[in-house]
């Protein structure tokens, strides 16, 4: 067994064990909690890195929990599929503690400590989540990873807390019937193993009991990834949390819920199951909803987080539609899940860059409305100019990542001959053109107003902090950077396993 | 018709399993008072964990400790599984509570009440302010 075999485990592990060495560390020195997060996060990305690279040149890790046999005990299992989304989820992460640990001192001077062993708790979550083979398991991790944002979306205080409340309510709802569809598959088959049950299920089939889990499984994810009609929790909670909070729910959280039911609708239900049922078309019209509605109730918002909130809706309806299209697109390179898992990790760069702005703009001058934002691009020239690298990613302006998961989202949809979603798309990025020109404009071509106004005379910080601006720059250059490559077809191997994994794609 | 509530009866536990759900789905949807919704999340919870638990049972099983010559003799036991899976889901679900009360204790705080729609009210004042 070799050493990579044993990272799964541990970066949940260290994950937990740095979570309560910083609540020890808070009481001693409190500038060391960042440190300690920090140095974990960059452990946890190396491990990441070298078990994708493990699973990309040999094979799968399957790690058996104190050694018990899988259909018995619990196991670990990483595909190409989990070393994707680990990598993803702990880069994200790893710049959100860099740049946190400015925005923290400022916003959240005498929680530093607890902040930091939550932040590590929802970490740790994440992993879970990404790394189990066990269905009760990433129930479980579901609900440490929601359980740490909710306190971490609180602890701003004031509106958030109404915000966190909603998003507790229906979240454990989502849970709840999370656990329920888990109940009704080991009553017909006996076995909470997801390789077990996509062994013991294909008979089953035609069971009624099965057929109500996968309804339970879809609605109860469909809460946690803020799918249409139910993303009610989500504008409020990301507009009120610490703006690099805000980064990880948009980014990660909701994308990892996205994770989990890939995993349970294609490996535990086969893609077998899913062309019995109507299910996958249903669910592009309802993502297609989400574009439109979402979109349009981003031009509404003036609050600048909210509007990116609303457009965080939209994106997972692009995530959700590309995802419903896999089964019926099936040609290399833009079939199968591969669309899907591309704006899985185009959102979380896009929306992580987005969102770390809009905090930087509350961080030096509390400003939340767009109506302030005037002159702002000569005030904050690297800032605002970063800002607009992701925001026409967002719109999906060639090389960028945008342009590319909205090129392979209807080149999918052509191949399928669903030639709606092809116009829905097109008119998605109109939408995404007119709410962040509105933000650019008033940036950059607006003057500012006399020194009179009172909005206008904020006190100005020379020095941008490099903490919080390095971050920001690497995500908004990889958004260009990941483009190109995606366009020269370089990362394109580790989806087409996940596809040949799930029998959705044959070159 | 006789057939039709046989079969209710046959699967009883199952039925008070849905009546119970039902109850705490509405109090979470229509309670006004925060601490009563959390209330409704509570039984809504419970309901599922005892679908898990009745899944379990076998009338007349024993406790699974057992021995080859027991099995023999004929002695059931109850599948101990889904009671361990609900040991864990009732620490989640208690977790869940405990962060519940303790952001209504905040509200309370910040709001002076724990009624939904006062909070909407004089939240939806605050922002009109911050504006």
């Amino acid at each position: 067994m070799s050493v990579v075999e044993h990272f799964p485990i541990l970066t949940v592990a260290i994950s937990l064990l740095s979570a309560f060495t910083i609540f020890v560390a808070g009481w001693i020195n409190k500038k060391s909690c960042v440190f300690i997060s920090i140095a974990t996060l960059i452990a946890q990305f190396l491990m990441s890195m070298a078990i994708l690279n493990h699973v990309m040149t040999k094979e799968s890790i399957h790690y058996w929990l104190g050694g018990w046999k899988p259909p018995w005990g619990i196991e670990y299992v990483v595909d190409p599929l989990n070393a994707y989304i680990l990598v993803i989820l702990l880069f994200l992460a790893l710049f959100c503690a860099i740049y946190s640990k400015r925005s923290i001192e400022h916003e959240l001077p005498h929680k530093i400590a607890s902040f930091y062993t939550i932040y590590q708790l929802l970490i740790a979550g994440l992993c879970g989540v990404t790394v189990t083979g066990d269905i009760f398991n990433m129930y479980v991790f579901i609900e440490i990873t929601c359980l740490s944002s909710y306190a971490l979306i609180a602890s701003r205080g004031k509106i958030a807390l109404k915000a966190s409340f909603t998003y507790l309510v229906l979240g454990s709802i989502g849970a709840c019937f999370f656990l329920l569809g888990i109940g009704f598959l080991y009553s017909v088959t006996g076995s909470l193993n997801m390789h077990d049950l996509s062994l013991l299920l294909p008979p089953l089939y035609g069971n009624k009991a099965v057929m109500a889990a996968f309804v339970f499984f879809i609605v109860g994810l469909s809460i946690k990834m803020a799918l249409f009609p139910l993303h009610t929790w989500l504008p409020d909670a990301h507009a009120f949390a610490p703006s690099e909070i805000s980064a990880m729910l948009s980014g990660i959280i909701i994308e990892v819920s996205t994770y989990a039911f890939i995993r349970i609708a294609f490996a535990v239900f086969t893609v077998n199951f899913i062309k019995l049922l109507p299910i996958f078309d249903i669910l592009c019209w309802i993502a297609a909803t989400a574009i439109i509605i979402g979109s349009i109730l981003a031009i509404t918002q003036l609050n600048l987080k909210r509007m990116l909130a609303y457009s965080s809706v939209a994106h997972m309806g692009y995530i959700v539609l590309a995802m419903g299209l896999s089964i019926s697109a099936t040609s290399y390179p833009w079939g199968g899940l591969t669309p899907a898992l591309m704006h899985i990790l185009n959102h979380a760069l896009m929306k992580g860059c987005l969102f770390l702005v809009a905090g930087m703009f509350i961080y030096k001058a509390d400003l939340w409305y767009v109506t302030y934002f005037r002159g702002l691009g000569r005030k904050m020239p690297y800032t605002c100019a970063a800002f607009v690298i992701a925001a026409i990613s967002m719109i999906g302006v060639p090389p960028s990542v945008g342009f590319v998961s909205k090129l392979y989202i209807i080149l999918a949809s052509l191949e399928a001959k669903k030639f709606v979603f092809v116009a829905i798309m097109l008119l998605s990025s109109l939408l995404n053109l007119i709410y962040f020109w509105r933000v650019i404009e008033m940036m950059y071509m607006k003057r500012e107003e006399g020194a009179g106004n009172s909005h206008a005379s904020y006190s100005y910080k020379d020095e941008i902090p490099l903490s919080m601006l390095v971050p920001i720059w690497i995500l908004s250059s990889l958004c260009i950077i990941m483009g190109i490559l995606w366009l020269t077809k370089i990362p394109i191997p580790i989806l087409n396993k996940v596809n040949a994994m799930f029998g959705l794609v044959v070159i | 018709m006789e057939l039709l509530i046989e079969k209710i009866f046959a699967k009883y536990n199952y039925w008070i399993f849905i009546i119970i759900m039902s109850i705490g789905f509405y109090a979470i949807i229509v309670k006004n008072n925060l601490i009563k919704k959390i209330i409704g999340l509570n039984i809504f919870q419970t309901a599922i964990f005892l679908f898990f638990i009745s899944l379990g049972a076998v009338k007349g099983g024993t406790a699974p400790i057992v021995s080859e010559e027991m099995i023999a003799k004929g002695y059931v036991y109850v599948n101990p599984l889904p009671n361990v899976l609900i040991l864990t889901a009732i620490v989640v679900a208690v977790a869940t509570t405990a962060v519940a009360l303790s952001l209504i204790i905040r509200m309370y705080e910040e709001y002076g009440t724990i009624e939904e729609d006062e909070i909407i009210e004089k939240s939806e004042e605050k922002e009109v302010k911050w504006k």
